[in-house]
């Protein structure tokens, strides 16, 4: 602690222990709290309290209020929580006698206080900061505070019910760990007798016939299991599993809910999942009696397993498989379907009645489908999920969605009627699809399952939410499609479905639901970011009418289409202007009216979202090289940032650094400058030509007073990432031996200006009216000066700066305290005042 | 189908919509109908547009003559579908002239909504506003104690006529449902879209958009869609062109109707401004209407344009050239946007076909869902509709959502069926005369119900009943003058007083004895007490609503126990 910071400390104190002050903002406690939590996490030793007697003075006096505040109770239980984390501050407090009167039988605990949810969770809080050592540990067992710990986890606030529960597993672990001299076995099992008290009130209401109770007890055990990974564990559970089993095959008690949660994360744990034994028997026989709700999760994460019996990974898939065995088997003449599964692990029944509800039915199989996402989204699956039949589930449902399946069954006809128009199963489904086109094996359904996606683009009752993610399910099964057909020259049935996409897409694009239209677009620039290298796909798209609806949409009324637009319009641009062999498109844009038209947006477009896309797409064209063919690059560039240093939306001057950023390195890689470091040094002759060419690059196309306006940005992302371009730029055109000193400069007409600037930049975002006209002596178009300007100006300094957070300079210690006397020293006036 | 019913029996005939009174002059004009026809402003104004529109189509191609040969079952069956299968054709009757129209129309008696007609004293009706066309309604028809909700072509969706009344149909006896939307399976909204799309698809290709409609109706939404369309798919530029005969008496009349709109449109008016945007697209020239295409259109024409016009048969009117015109061009487009006719049979003779075409029913009409919600809403006790509405749709015969579902079941009808409405007539409401009622004297004879005896006379006319007071007893002849026959009223005799109350055995036994009757027993029957007098050979059998005294030959004695059972009695 610093000196200053000691000293305002007693003056901290005494204001918040003073009960006419007005209560000090939460915030300002947290700050306080974290600052002490700081200062004792590395020092075990009790100088803090012995030094600040006024720590002790502060909770002493606290707690001789008649009335204390909840706030500044809970605040004082928690700070002696922290204090006594440390087994000599412990026992300095102890001295005292301040902690059993907070934590104590007679503390807050028995007072009208405790009433406030926040003074119950301070106590928790304080005892669980405490709960470091042994002596911790006696003091609150002896003095009957696990009782009250096991009261507060039926607490009414959640925050305290669920911090008892943490409290309760940390000290049951740390009695644990401490206290046994020799490892627990079953057969002696010895615990500590602090550990023996948890256990037994576990025990105690795991069998109870209280359902509130049982929940209680198996939320610790869950949480247990989770966070300890220790071979006592197992000791534990042996005490307690029959009793656990039974709820599961009793239906007198409501607990199978939390059973699988318990079980999850005991497989994660190696002290269960190890084991050959009894701990998946009960596992297998928790499939097996769960309800398919209550199941799906447990069997979501059994599958996530990669230490796990093989009998029981079945079982969990085919807990998971059911019900879209279920809807196969109703979406089929009886004979038709053979069945998915050998056998169903519990009765088929059950999931057919909640697929038969109007009320379940939706719930159960998007529960379902977010499963299958989540598994389909791992990258190593520890079992095989049958795609195929994953892909006909899924075409199943979202034609019965759409009302396109005529089912033979009555069970068939009762979901379709469910299901029709119901637009959560059908985006669920579609996310789903998205995410299977990336497995192989499911490629004999492709063409049908393209006829019920075109379905869904086509029918006018789709909705735009579900046309979005059919659009992405598109997308990814088109690339799929491409990769088949490459392999298996089925190129007819490619170029035919990718015709009907366009034909619809034509449509979509012209749609009067905005929406619609910006999904349309955002589609064509997937689609072309991944297949512009396929002849067939540009072939398609070329002969289609999309490039020249896509065109027209750049002037759309919506901003978020046009930006979108342009995003399309710029892809479009790698297949029609900028490919080697360009085919020509009869239509009014060319390539110059194209940039001249992304332009026009850039300079005159009243919203962000499309002068952002331009920016980005001039950038994306720059990377691949493509502006070279098209203008004089230098000229470009200059033209853009032109543009965009005056824009009022920082995102779009951010992208134009971007831009900058990318012109430089390739200026300076195409002229040889080594880049890289590690490259070899070329003659200082050639090496110095080429400096100059592209510095006076870098000047003609006005870089520099852009760069060094943004440094004074009023946003700051600008101004650090103008620091960075130049730095980079200093790093390329002076080895760091030759930094000149800035000193020396002044003499010349060149320095002064220079001087200037650097005192301009050192006002930051402050500098007001920053003229790059020359008027301040600093030419940003002369490469002399630029050069000067990047060897002196301490861009080091200024990067500081810069990437200090915003509120560097409250965030001290020393300046929290002082706003808290500054809020308690303002109570002080006003009194004054009234005298 | 005039066979079914004698039409000049029918005395009052209710208009739900302009759509469904095409055949009015049939009946009007045809069958000897002398009763009344009721429908609202709108209805009959717009309905005469349309006949107008149908009877000018037919008359500019007069036929020179007419074959009937081919009607008759031998021929007919030896004709092309879907001639051979038309049904009932020697049925079928040349269209009605425009005096037909404007006689029938003079028969029409204009009503607004929530306006309650009085029906021969019978029956109240009511009409409704249903939410689907200008003056659109649904017909209450209730007698005190009985209500009938008679709902047709109703829309719950936010369209320009003034919302439906849903609120007027609760606590019906009986809800008959009909004229729901024809294609269950397509949403107006998306339709709309789609309309939208394919339209600015072919108009920005170069081609042209055939849109066949009736005047008035959905083309009043398509053309507000179009208006906030046209400016952001860029075709500003393009010309709308509406072609009827009646097309500027209905742009014009659709803004007069200000009462009959939206709550959105009515605002308007008071700006002022025109409810609908049509206005604006006429004064910047964007929309132009004309009677026909003989005339201005001809030299206004410019190409690539939108043309709406009828008829959406694609049989007669302005619509028949354009397809002759843009038939063979695979660049041109013809939208069918009316839901009532299959645009596949308006089709056939064109075929072959170059042009595109496109099916956008828009039918704002209730589906089924909304169906259901509507009759949880409203809670009819019994819901009466086609047998079609009760299964689903013959092609989709997996789709049990398109069929409507309610608890009791709906009772269906089919053509030609006479149903018996589920209720029965119990109670008809009397009123009393005041000076009758002056002379009431209600007694009380539980706490909260009171009594009073009426003498009067019954008097009714017209379906209504009133108890008037009862003559005064003829006056001795003293005036010569003779006795009209009107005057001869019914004699009234002297009324005997009612009794109420009921008899308490056990004080009834205890009266007994302390008039010296000491034999007394009392036996319990099913239906309340036999008191025995065995001396007196006499018994007394007291029941709920009767009491009987039996004894021979003793009339004192007689007397003297009923004057004690009527000590327990109330008089009145």
């Amino acid at each position: 602690m610093t000196r200053e910071c000691s000293l305002l400390l007693p003056r901290v104190c005494a204001a918040l222990a003073d009960p006419r002050q007005p209560g000090s903002d939460d915030t300002c406690l947290e700050k306080l709290l974290d600052w002490f939590r700081d200062l004792t996490q590395f020092d075990p030793t009790a100088s803090l309290v012995q030094d600040n007697p006024c720590l002790t003075e502060f909770i002493a006096s606290v707690l001789a209020l008649p009335e204390p505040s909840a706030s500044i109770l809970s605040f004082t239980l928690r700070l002696a929580g922290i204090l006594a984390a440390s087994e000599n501050r412990f026992q300095h407090l102890q001295q005292e006698k301040l902690l059993v009167r907070l934590f104590g039988r007679d503390g807050p605990l028995n007072s009208a206080v405790w009433e406030d949810a926040s003074v119950r969770s301070g106590w928790v809080e304080g005892v669980h900061s405490m709960m470091h050592h042994q002596p911790a540990l006696h003091f609150l067992c002896n003095g009957g505070g696990i009782d009250v710990i096991f009261t507060l986890q039926g607490d009414p606030s959640l925050f305290v019910a669920s911090a008892a529960s943490q409290l309760l597993v940390h000290m049951l672990t740390l009695s644990v760990e401490s206290e046994t001299t020799k490892p627990l076995s079953t057969k002696d099992c010895d615990w500590p007798a602090c550990a023996q008290m948890i256990i037994k009130r576990i025990e105690d209401s795991l069998q109870s016939s209280s359902a509130s109770h049982i929940e209680q007890s198996l939320k610790l055990l869950t949480s247990l299991f989770g966070s300890c990974r220790a071979t006592w564990t197992e000791v534990l559970w042996l005490g307690i599993a029959k009793q656990i089993e039974s709820f599961l095959t009793e239906e007198t008690v409501q607990a199978q809910h939390m059973l699988a949660n318990l079980l999850l994360n005991m497989a994660w744990s190696p002290v269960f999942c190890d084991t050959e034994g009894s701990f998946w028997a009960l596992v297998t026989s928790a499939l097996e009696h769960l309800t398919p709700v209550q199941a799906g999760p447990l069997a979501v994460g059994i599958l996530r397993l990669y230490k796990c019996p093989q009998d029981v990974r079945i079982q969990a898939l085919t807990v998971l498989l059911q019900p879209m065995d279920c809807i196969l088997r109703a979406a089929s003449q009886p004979l038709e379907y053979a069945g998915l599964l050998d056998e169903s692990v519990s009765d088929p029944i059950t999931v057919e009645s909640l697929l038969s509800s109007k009320s379940s039915c939706a719930s159960l199989l998007c529960q379902t489908l977010a499963h299958l996402e989540e598994l389909l989204s791992l990258i190593r699956l520890p079992v095989d999920l049958p795609y195929t039949s994953l892909l006909r589930f899924l075409m199943t449902i979202l034609q019965f969605c759409n009302g396109f399946l005529s089912p033979a069954s009555p069970l068939g006809s009762t979901i379709s009627r469910i299901l029709i128009n119901c637009f959560r199963v059908q985006r669920s489904a579609l996310d789903v699809l998205a995410a299977l086109s990336e497995r192989k094996g499911c490629d004999t359904l492709i063409g049908s399952l393209f006829d019920v996606l075109l379905a869904y683009l086509e029918s006018p009752n789709t909705s735009p939410t579900v046309l979005k993610k059919t659009f992405q399910a598109t997308s990814k099964w088109l690339v799929r499609l491409q990769e088949l057909s490459c392999s298996n020259s089925q190129w007819q049935q490619t170029e035919k479905i990718l015709q009907d996409v366009f034909l619809v897409l034509q449509k979509r694009l012209c749609s009067p639901c905005w929406e619609v239209r910006d999904s349309s677009l955002e589609f064509l620039t997937v689609l072309i970011k991944c297949l512009r290298d396929q002849d067939e796909f540009r072939q398609s798209l070329l002969s289609s009418e999309v490039p020249r609806l896509t065109e027209n949409l750049l002037e759309d009324p919506e901003s978020y289409v046009r930006a979108s637009a342009v995003t399309a319009v710029g892809h479009l641009a790698f297949i029609t202007y900028f490919a080697p062999e360009s085919p020509v498109i009869g239509n009014q844009y060319n390539k110059e009216n194209t940039v001249a038209k992304l332009q026009e947006i850039l300079s005159t477009d009243p919203e962000g979202f499309p002068r952002r896309a331009v920016i980005s797409i001039f950038t994306k064209w720059l990377r691949q090289g493509c502006t070279g063919q098209l203008e004089d690059t230098e000229k470009f560039v200059s033209r853009v940032i032109q543009t965009v240093e005056h824009d009022l939306d920082w995102e779009v001057r951010l992208g134009g650094l971007e831009l900058v950023e990318v012109f430089c390195s390739q200026t300076i890689c195409q002229l040889g400058l080594p880049k890289c470091p590690y490259a070899p040094v070329s003659s200082a002759v050639t090496s110095s030509i080429h400096q100059n060419e592209s510095l006076q690059i870098f000047c003609r196309a006005k870089l520099f007073s852009f760069l060094f306006q943004s440094l004074c940005d009023c946003d700051k992302p600008v101004g650090q990432r103008a620091c960075d371009i130049l730095l980079g730029l200093r790093g390329n055109f002076y080895p760091i031996s030759t930094l000149k000193d800035s000193q020396g400069t002044e003499d010349s007409p060149a320095g002064h200006g220079i001087a200037w600037l650097q005192r301009t930049l050192r006002q930051g975002s402050l500098a007001q009216n920053f003229p790059t006209d020359g008027g301040n002596g600093v030419d940003f178009q002369d490469p002399e000066s630029m050069m000067l300007a990047l060897g002196t100006i301490d861009l080091e300094e200024l990067h500081g700066e810069l990437n200090k957070s915003s509120d560097h300079v409250e965030k001290s210690p020393q300046s929290l305290l002082q706003d808290i006397l500054a809020t308690g020293g303002t109570i002080e006036e006003n009194e004054a005042d009234c005298y | 189908q005039t066979e079914l019913l004698d039409l000049s029996t029918v005395d009052v005939i209710l208009i739900s919509n302009y759509h469904c009174m095409m055949a009015l002059p049939y009946i009007t004009e045809y069958t000897g109908f002398t009763g009344t026809v009721y429908a609202t402003e709108p209805t009959v104004q717009i309905g005469r547009l349309l006949m107008e529109e149908l009877v000018n189509s037919i008359e500019r191609v007069p036929k020179a003559q007419s074959a009937s040969m081919w009607k008759n079952k031998e021929v007919q069956r030896l004709l092309p579908a879907p001639l051979k299968d038309a049904v009932e054709v020697s049925m079928w009757r040349k269209c009605y002239t425009m005096p037909e129209v404007n006689a029938a129309l003079s028969k029409i008696q204009l009503v607004g909504y929530s306006q309650k007609i009085e029906l021969f004293g019978a029956v109240q009706v009511t009409p409704l506003s249903s939410g689907y066309a200008l003056g659109s309604s649904n017909w209450i028809i209730q007698s005190h104690y009985e209500k009938v909700s008679y709902v047709s072509g109703s829309s719950l969706l936010t369209t320009h006529p003034q919302p439906m009344d849903q609120a007027s149909l609760k606590n019906s006896d009986v809800l008959i449902l009909t004229g729901l939307t024809q294609i269950p399976t397509a949403n107006p909204d998306g339709m709309v879209g789609e309309f939208c799309s394919n339209l600015a698809m072919t108009v920005r290709n170069g081609g042209n958009v055939l849109v066949p409609c009736y005047p008035s109706g959905v083309i009043y939404d398509l053309l507000e869609c179009l208006y906030q369309y046209i400016d952001s798919a860029g075709l500003s530029n393009v010309p709308f062109y509406f072609i009827s005969p009646v097309a500027n008496s209905s742009l014009e009349f659709s803004q007069i109707f200000a009462e009959w709109l939206c709550h959105n449109k009515q605002t308007k008016v008071y700006l002022p401004e025109p409810p609908f945007p049509h206005a604006e697209l006429i004064q910047t020239n964007k929309l132009k209407h004309y009677p026909s295409i003989h005339g201005d259109f001809s030299n206004d024409f410019k190409q690539p344009c939108v043309v709406f016009t009828g008829h959406p048969s694609l049989r007669f009117g302005d619509v028949v050239h354009f397809m002759e015109l843009w038939g063979k061009s695979s660049l041109n487009t013809v939208i069918f946007t009316e839901p009532d006719f299959s645009y596949l049979d308006a089709l056939a003779p064109y075929q072959p076909l170059a042009m595109k075409c496109v099916y956008c029913p828009i039918d704002t009409r209730l589906n089924f869902i909304q169906v259901s919600k509507l009759l949880k809403e409203v809670q009819p006790l019994h819901v009466v509709c086609p047998e079609q509405y009760t299964q689903p749709p013959p092609t989709q015969s997996h789709r049990t959502d398109l069929m409507i579902d309610c608890q009791p079941p709906p009772m269906s009808y089919r053509r030609a069926e006479v149903l018996t409405l589920p209720y029965k007539r119990r109670y008809e409401k009397i009123e009393i005369m005041p000076e009758l009622a002056d002379s009431l004297v209600p007694l009380e004879i539980k706490p909260g119900i009171s009594l009073a005896t009426v003498s009067a006379v019954l008097h009714t006319k017209d379906n209504k009943h009133v108890l008037q007071l009862p003559p005064k007893p003829p006056q001795p002849a003293a005036s010569k003058k003779r006795k009209r026959v009107s005057d001869d009223v019914p004699e009234c005799k002297p009324l005997k007083p009612l009794l109420s109350g009921s008899i308490p055995v056990d004080q009834f036994v205890q009266t007994l004895e302390k008039h010296g009757f000491s034999d007394v027993k009392v036996e319990d029957t099913a239906k309340g007490h036999i008191v025995l007098l065995q001396e007196a050979e006499t018994l007394i059998q007291i029941e709920e609503d009767s009491t009987h005294i039996i004894c021979d030959n003793d009339e004192p004695l007689r007397v003297k126990l009923r004057d004690l059972v009527l000590k327990f009695l109330q008089k009145f």
